[in-house]
């Protein structure tokens, strides 16, 4: 009984169907399935079946991107459940994540975001416009793993550095890994202001953040 | 002194992407979106601005919704023709739909090194000395800003950029990099000087600015505040959408046409509700992002596609274009690039987009190549020559001289033959030598280039501006740079 909803389950992640994967997870939680076994056994694989057929050419892009979606939805009403237990998800890392301040570009910044959550980690997206500062609050209140930092503009992009040096001035530093991104940034820029990661697309930022906190 | 640079003019190619019924539907679609889900336009002033003329504002979202009439009444106060001045007159570009011009490709932020051959950091030097180049080149209009002046400040860096053009070229400056109130206000006043007044310079714009949208439909603050003051000074100013299927627009060409285009022409109608006549242009870059990064693809059936298309929108609405074209993906000057910068320059300029954009660039607007600057000028000469189509008249059938060649003659020693013989082309750097000689040498295109683009450089003069002109853009700048 329980091996059919979970294929059903993965199938709503592959289809990349949000309603239905909510109304699977709520089904489960009714028919008394553990959420973990849910999630694990149901959603999760849903998740590697879409990553590895994109690894082998065979999905694309907005397909990860909708199957993260999905997933979202299954774990929106799972977490709940999970927490009332005591148990919890595993997380790959808690990562902060915006576009800097006076730079108003929204879209790579936002698949990275998808690309993150959709592969376990816990993300907290501060939007677009963000102050420096605001990076360093908010790492320091969700005890953040990574920081990613987002720019279009050469003349914003300059700003990604000031939050490296605000993360170094609050202490944060030693414990906060940062990736920068946006079609200005290179390699030596993420180097020269002494980024730890750096990606030029959202694929190969998954990967990276991957490395950062070691899994 | 140089004559007019280059251009596709009197074309006999032609090519239809839509029928009109469709041209219809794109635009009925387009006024839809803006009436019914509206266009993001965070700036106080561009909301004070549609609130008087009967838009929707919502202050808190900075959502704007116009009714189509609005639309519409606006844009016919748009100026169907002008100039684009240059510093030399004989350099002006008419934006009149019988000419293409092209222009140097930007904003990059790294170049290969035209000595070293290594990728470094763009700076203000590499500004200069790309717009000295592209001074001598015939087949270069009119500059963008090519590459970031990234070792000057982020405040006032545009304003580096433009004066280090106009000091090394006399064509005319567009630029893409200045999207501030506070740099675009500096930078008028530096085309005043330039133009001789802010009377002239409404004459004789020697400066022209493009902002680029915010898709899908939103706009920055910045670009905005600053495309007003450049309308106000009667500076030619366009808004570039750059929607890209997957990520920021519709999967389908259409649907990106129609997203695109609201962002262009409800921002452009604005500038016509607050200042009418003021001279506005189409420019648009739409791509679709690549299906396995979601990047910004560079080249592609559907840029080509676009390339053509938009042209029949900017003329729909009676206002030149600025095109994207070139700008390819390619990492180096190979095959990617040749079959990219062709194919999407043919399709916008066979359709006359006033402006193409532009020369130089590789890994999609990012990495200046002078190789490939100067590979892209002869790409826009050999379709320049194609789009000129086959003359027929009496001299060119050359009757007289078939009957007098006769069967098994040549046509080398007729009078005719070398009357002619120029209209044919020569390649600088196409390779048809013996295969011999390529074996021996193995050098090639990217070679020629290169060193055509180091010979340029090191002996090409341009008419150097007034150094009084010269401090006092200086002056300016540096109390920009106070302010």
């Amino acid at each position: 009984m329980s091996q059919e909803l979970f294929d059903s389950m993965k199938q709503s992640i592959v289809d990349g169907d949000p309603d239905l994967a909510a109304e699977l997870a709520r089904k489960a939680i009714a028919q008394g399935v553990n959420p973990l076994e849910a999630l694990n056994q149901g959603f999760v694989p849903g998740v590697n079946y879409v990553g590895e057929q994109f690894s082998a050419g065979e999905m694309f892009l907005p397909d990860l991107v909708i199957a993260g979606e999905a997933m979202k939805a299954a774990v929106a009403v799972l977490e709940p459940e999970l927490a009332k237990s005591g148990g919890h998800r595993e997380v790959l890392g808690k990562v902060v994540m915006g576009t800097i301040e006076g730079d108003i570009h929204e879209i790579g910044k936002t698949l990275v975001v998808t690309m993150l959550s959709a592969t376990g980690f816990q993300v907290y997206d501060l939007g677009v416009d963000v102050p420096v500062m605001k990076f360093v609050e908010k790492a320091r209140e969700v005890d953040a793993d990574i920081v990613g930092i987002s720019a279009l503009l050469t003349t914003t992009m300059v700003k990604q550095k000031d939050v490296i040096e605000a993360l170094e001035d609050s202490g944060l530093r030693p414990r906060v890994k940062v990736m920068v991104g946006g079609a200005p940034v290179t390699q030596s820029w993420a180097k020269e202001i002494g980024a730890d990661g750096y990606s030029e697309d959202a694929v190969g930022a998954v990967a990276i953040a991957k490395q950062l906190v070691g899994s | 002194m140089p004559g007019q640079p280059k251009s596709v003019t009197n074309p006999r190619l032609k090519l239809q992407v839509f029928s009109p019924e469709e041209v219809q539907r794109i635009h009925t679609a387009t006024l839809d979106v803006i009436e019914s889900v509206g266009v993001r336009f965070p700036s106080k002033r561009a909301l004070d601005i549609w609130e008087a003329h009967g838009a929707v504002v919502d202050r808190e979202t900075k959502v704007v919704k116009v009714k189509g009439h609005i639309i519409e009444d606006a844009l016919k106060s748009c100026p169907p023709v002008y100039s684009l001045a240059a510093r030399d007159p004989q350099q002006d570009l008419p934006l009149d739909g019988n000419h293409v011009w092209v222009g140097t490709d930007g904003c990059g932020v790294e170049v290969i090194d035209l000595y070293t051959g290594q990728r470094r950091v763009s700076c203000l030097q590499d500004v200069i000395e790309i717009a000295r180049v592209a001074d001598a080149l015939d087949e270069v209009g009119f500059h963008w800003v090519p590459v970031s002046a990234q070792d000057k400040p982020a405040k006032t860096r545009g304003l580096y950029e433009i004066k280090a053009i106009w000091e090394n070229s006399t064509k005319h400056v567009q630029t893409e990099s200045i999207y501030n109130e506070h740099e675009a206000r500096a930078a008028i006043e530096m085309a005043a000087v330039i133009a001789g007044g802010r009377e002239a310079l409404r004459k004789r714009p020697v400066l022209s600015l493009m902002q680029c949208t915010a898709p899908p439909l939103g706009h920055d603050g910045g670009s905005l505040d600053a495309a007003l003051l450049a309308a106000e000074a009667g500076i030619p100013t366009g808004f570039m959408t750059m929607t890209a299927c997957l990520t920021t627009a519709p999967a389908t060409l259409a649907g990106n046409l129609v997203v695109g285009n609201a962002e262009v022409i409800a921002a452009t109608a604005l500038l016509q509700l607050a200042f009418p006549g003021a001279p506005v242009f189409y420019a648009a870059a739409q791509t679709a992002s690549d299906l396995r990064s979601g990047a910004y693809t560079g080249g592609g059936p559907e840029d080509f596609l676009f390339g053509a298309a938009t042209n029949i929108l900017a003329d729909y609405y009676n206002i030149p274009l600025s095109m994207g074209s070139f700008a390819t993906g390619a990492k180096e000057p190979n095959w990617q690039a040749g079959v990219d910068n062709s194919l999407s320059t043919f399709m916008a300029s066979v359709v006359m987009s006033d402006m193409l954009l532009g020369v130089g660039f590789l890994h999609g607007s990012r990495i200046w190549s002078y190789a490939e600057m100067l590979m892209d000028c002869e790409i826009f000469e050999i379709i320049r020559r194609v789009i000129g189509g086959i003359e027929v008249n009496e001299d060119t059938l050359a009757l007289d001289v078939i009957k007098a060649v006769g069967p098994g003659g040549n046509f080398l020693t007729q009078k005719h033959t070398r009357q002619h013989m120029r209209e044919i082309f020569v390649p600088q750097f196409m390779d048809r030598r013996p295969y011999n000689i390529w074996e021996e040498k193995r050098d090639g295109a990217v070679d020629w280039a290169t060193a055509k683009a180091r010979q340029i450089l090191e002996t090409h003069q341009p008419v150097p501006l007034d150094p009084g002109l010269s401090a006092e853009l200086a002056r300016i700048i540096a109390l920009a740079e106070e302010e």
